[in-house]
């Protein structure tokens, strides 16, 4: 069975899993997922090594502005929400619902990757730097690592609306939109440790 | 072409140089990992013999100091990450696809990119030579020696940079053999008919994906320090240097058993096929191999037992250290229980894999007796701890890797490597690899340091180190053989059959040496583990088909993976040398590329029935 003998209107109910080829995608990217796992561990826990490691610069309680955080995640979770839609649609094959959810989520993802920008100018202005300390660098780092995996997730995203605009949705295209998705949620779940973590933790147990 | 084909695009198919730069082929891309790698282990196995001569007397002057340095970082880094690897990657390409009977491997794209982005890496690496800037931090590049202030050149940041890149390439291939080895088995072939090696490189592409990363946050931080004043490991501003050594092995001692589990896969397939035996205890030594993998990810602090972690770290380390001596044993009985009573076959192949056994049971010997964290106090950064990881790896996976281009030869190239020249490699490695690094555990308990680029006489090292530098010479020849033997079957015509050994036992052996492009005719009926060995004791001549005979769907050739790790070889230049806009014009070379995958569809062609048999020895 090739990708291409499937057009539109005779998809199945999982476009996405139609083809041996999109079986293969969709498991390569869960294993792809599990080394990323690994990356932003490692990052973690680098970063949980050298926190208190401030040097002269500002403190960890000092910096952060919890309500802009707050914000941010709210933006990025409801984000992660209408990627779910935007799959959903496509399991209904209604191609403009999806394209539609999915340009709502990277518009949530755009706005998150503003209030990001904002924020790492805000520190930078107060004397929070890279190079500053062993916290700091290590700070953007990870928080910077997760930024860069969200703009290319935009970028990705947008790149394969204007696929489904160009080609339909097709158990070639199908796939692409999933695993786009699934990569949408890894972004969001390492987001809220992140939170947790750096943040929170950084606020409360100072 | 057929009308019913009419979606079976024609493709543009290249010959020459470009059929490699182009090739999605497994086989083919094995046999670039092959050149790659046996050209790397050329150039390591030079700078090892250059270390050598300069040991060979007390205080003797062919190298500085500093070169020195340079070599033995240079050294360990090229063997592990651009020989060792490799080598794997090659027999790993050549053979997992054949073993499980599928037409490819699950990402063919992905498997050349793996290779090109290593190839670049390790040619990064290397340019350092002709850079004047060569890493000279060891290559384990612990801070602050590696740090700006003390490796203030650039050659730390060659390893850091050639080093991501190609781990990028090992990633790759860990996910895409993870991926083909779970999707694509030929029907019937479970998880418990596969055969010894493909378990091996399953468990082992599993330890890739979750150990690289480690290293490329390591790399990525130290990077950071050099070029951009980040503070990981800069003491003076709240870094933590024990913190490079925790992450560099976390990655590194997991990268060890990376090296060693292909090697054990090797051994059982070359040890049950010339004693004409089944496997002894399949099921068990599937199991071994899980248990030394998940062992191997908790066990990284025992190279740091001198660091200073406290009496509980180092004891708990030290146990779980001590434990993977019990699945390594069940695999060593394994495979003498495979030997005892079969009747066995000595040639090259087999020779190597039967010399493997006793070497590597060496160097798991002393492997327990560093374990010990009391005792590693005494044996830490002697030549004792050299003399250990050669016997492992060297040993081990050298001699294992010897043992899979004899056996597997025939099969990547259609020629069986000759096999006077073959025993020349063997006794002459084997005994030069006993006489370097046999010695070496008597110096190192002596008190000679490892790393010391010449030592006074008169201390009791002057006639070890004299043979020990014989011994390298000995390897040398041994290595050279094998390069000659290489030239000699080359030039011999191409007649191997199915089956050259007439003991094959795995699907491999039940196409064509060379195979042709589809690997495949019909996808083979699986019935059983040694799925070949039990059809031919049923007196069949042929695997059943699983499938009648039809058009084959084959990927196309791209260009795309070359010009991505180019662009990344770019990028590494740009970075090291502070020209951003190089950097970024490099990483634009990349994305672009990948854009292009993403938007062109990969229809792939068809091969016709009508086809097939000409493709054959194509």
């Amino acid at each position: 069975m090739s990708a291409h003998n499937h057009v539109e209107g005779h998809l199945p109910h999982e476009p996405e899993k139609a083809t041996l080829e999109a079986r293969n995608k969709i498991l390569g990217f869960w294993l792809f997922l599990g080394a990323e796992v690994v990356l932003f561990g490692t990052l973690f826990a680098a970063f949980l090594a050298l926190r208190h490691n401030i040097g002269d610069g500002p403190a960890a309680a000092e910096l952060f502005q919890l309500p802009m955080i707050f914000a941010a995640t709210m933006i990025l979770l409801t984000s992660s929400l209408t990627s779910v839609f935007a799959v959903q649609a496509m399991h209904r094959h209604n191609k403009k619902s999806m394209v539609v959810w999915l340009i709502i989520t990277i518009l949530l993802g755009l706005g998150f990757l503003g209030l990001e920008i904002y924020e790492f100018w805000h520190y930078a202005s107060e004397g929070h730097r890279f190079s500053t300390s062993a916290f700091s660098s290590s700070f953007y780092t990870l928080v910077g690592f997760h930024g860069a995996h969200v703009a290319f997730g935009v970028l990705w995203i947008s790149l394969v609306i204007g696929q489904v605009f160009k080609k339909g949705l097709t158990v070639v295209t199908a796939p692409k939109v999933y695993i786009s998705a699934m990569y949408w949620h890894f972004i969001d779940v390492v987001w809220v440790f992140i939170f947790t973590v750096v943040y929170l933790m950084g606020k409360v147990a100072g | 072409m057929a009308a019913a084909h009419a979606h079976g695009h024609k493709v543009k198919r290249y010959s020459g140089l470009m059929d490699w730069l182009t090739t999605v082929d497994h086989k083919k891309i094995g046999i670039l990992y092959l050149i790659a790698g046996l050209f790397f282990f050329l150039i390591g196995g030079l700078e090892a013999v250059i270390i050598r001569i300069q040991l060979l007397k007390p205080m003797n002057d062919v190298v500085a100091g500093d070169t020195f340095n340079e070599l033995i970082t240079m050294h360990g880094t090229t063997m592990i990450f651009l020989a060792a690897m490799p080598l794997l990657f090659a027999l790993m390409n050549a053979v997992i696809p054949l073993q499980i009977g599928a037409r490819d491997v699950a990402f063919p794209f992905l498997n050349s990119l793996g290779f090109w982005t290593f190839f670049f890496g390790g040619l990064l690496l290397n340019l350092s030579w002709f850079a004047g800037a060569v890493p000279d931090a060891g290559w384990t590049s612990y801070v602050p020696l590696a740090g700006e202030y003390y490796s203030s050149g650039h050659g730390v940041d060659y390893y850091v940079l050639g080093l991501q890149i190609a781990g990028i390439g090992t990633l790759l291939g860990g996910i895409n053999f993870m991926a083909t080895i779970i999707n694509m088995r030929a029907p019937g072939m479970t998880f418990m008919r596969m055969p010894m090696f493909t378990w091996a490189i399953f468990i082992t592409s599993a330890l890739i994906v979750f150990a690289f990363p480690a290293l490329t946050v390591g790399l990525v931080a130290l990077m950071f320090d050099r070029l951009f004043n980040a503070n990981f490991f800069d003491v003076a501003n709240g870094g933590n240097g024990v913190l490079w050594e925790h992450i560099f092995w976390v990655f590194g001692h997991p990268e060890v058993y990376i090296l060693i589990l292909p090697a054990f896969g090797i051994i059982s397939e070359v040890v049950s096929t010339f004693s004409r035996k089944r496997l002894f205890g399949y099921s068990s030594m599937v199991f071994a191999t899980v248990l030394i993998a998940f062992l191997g990810f908790m066990v990284w602090a025992h190279h740091m037992f001198t660091t200073g972690l406290g009496p509980v770290a180092n004891g708990l380390f030290s146990i779980a250290t001590m434990l993977i001596a019990v699945p390594t044993g069940v695999k060593i009985f394994n495979w003498l229980f495979t030997l005892w009573g079969g009747s066995i076959r000595f040639n090259t192949a087999s020779l190597f894999a039967i010399g493997f056994i006793p070497t590597f049971v060496m160097g798991g010997v002393t492997g327990v007796m560093l374990a010990s964290a009391p005792a590693d106090y005494q044996y830490h950064d002697t030549y004792f701890v050299v003399a250990h990881f050669h016997y492992v790896i060297v040993g081990g996976l050298v001699l294992g890797i010897f043992s899979g281009l004899h056996y597997w030869w025939p099969k990547m190239f259609g020629r069986v490597l000759n096999e006077k020249l073959g025993q020349v490699t063997f006794w002459t490695f084997f005994i030069g690899f006993h006489m370097t690094f046999f010695i070496q555990h008597f110096l190192g308990l002596l008190g000679m340091q490892r790393r010391v680029y010449t030592y006074l006489g008169g201390q009791g090292f002057d006639n070890m180190n004299f043979i020990s530098t014989i011994g390298a010479f000995l390897m040398g020849i041994g290595t050279i053989a094998f390069v000659i033997n290489i030239f000699i079957t080359w030039a011999k015509p191409r007649n191997a059959s199915n089956d050259p050994w007439e003991d094959g036992r795995s699907l491999e052996w039940t196409i064509p040496s060379p195979p042709p492009e589809y690997n495949f005719k019909q996808t083979p009926l699986v019935r059983g583990y040694d799925a070949w060995w039990k059809e031919k004791m049923e007196g069949k001549t042929a695997m059943t088909p699983a499938e009648p005979v039809g058009s084959i769907h084959m990927p196309s050739p791209s260009i795309l993976p070359f010009f991505m790790s180019i662009g990344l070889f770019i990028a590494g230049f740009g970075f090291m040398y502070d020209h951003l806009i190089v950097a970024g014009a490099g990483l634009a070379i990349t994305l672009v590329c990948m854009a292009i995958r993403s938007l062109v569809d990969d229809h792939g062609f068809h091969i016709e029935p009508e086809d097939q048999d000409k493709e054959v020895q194509a």
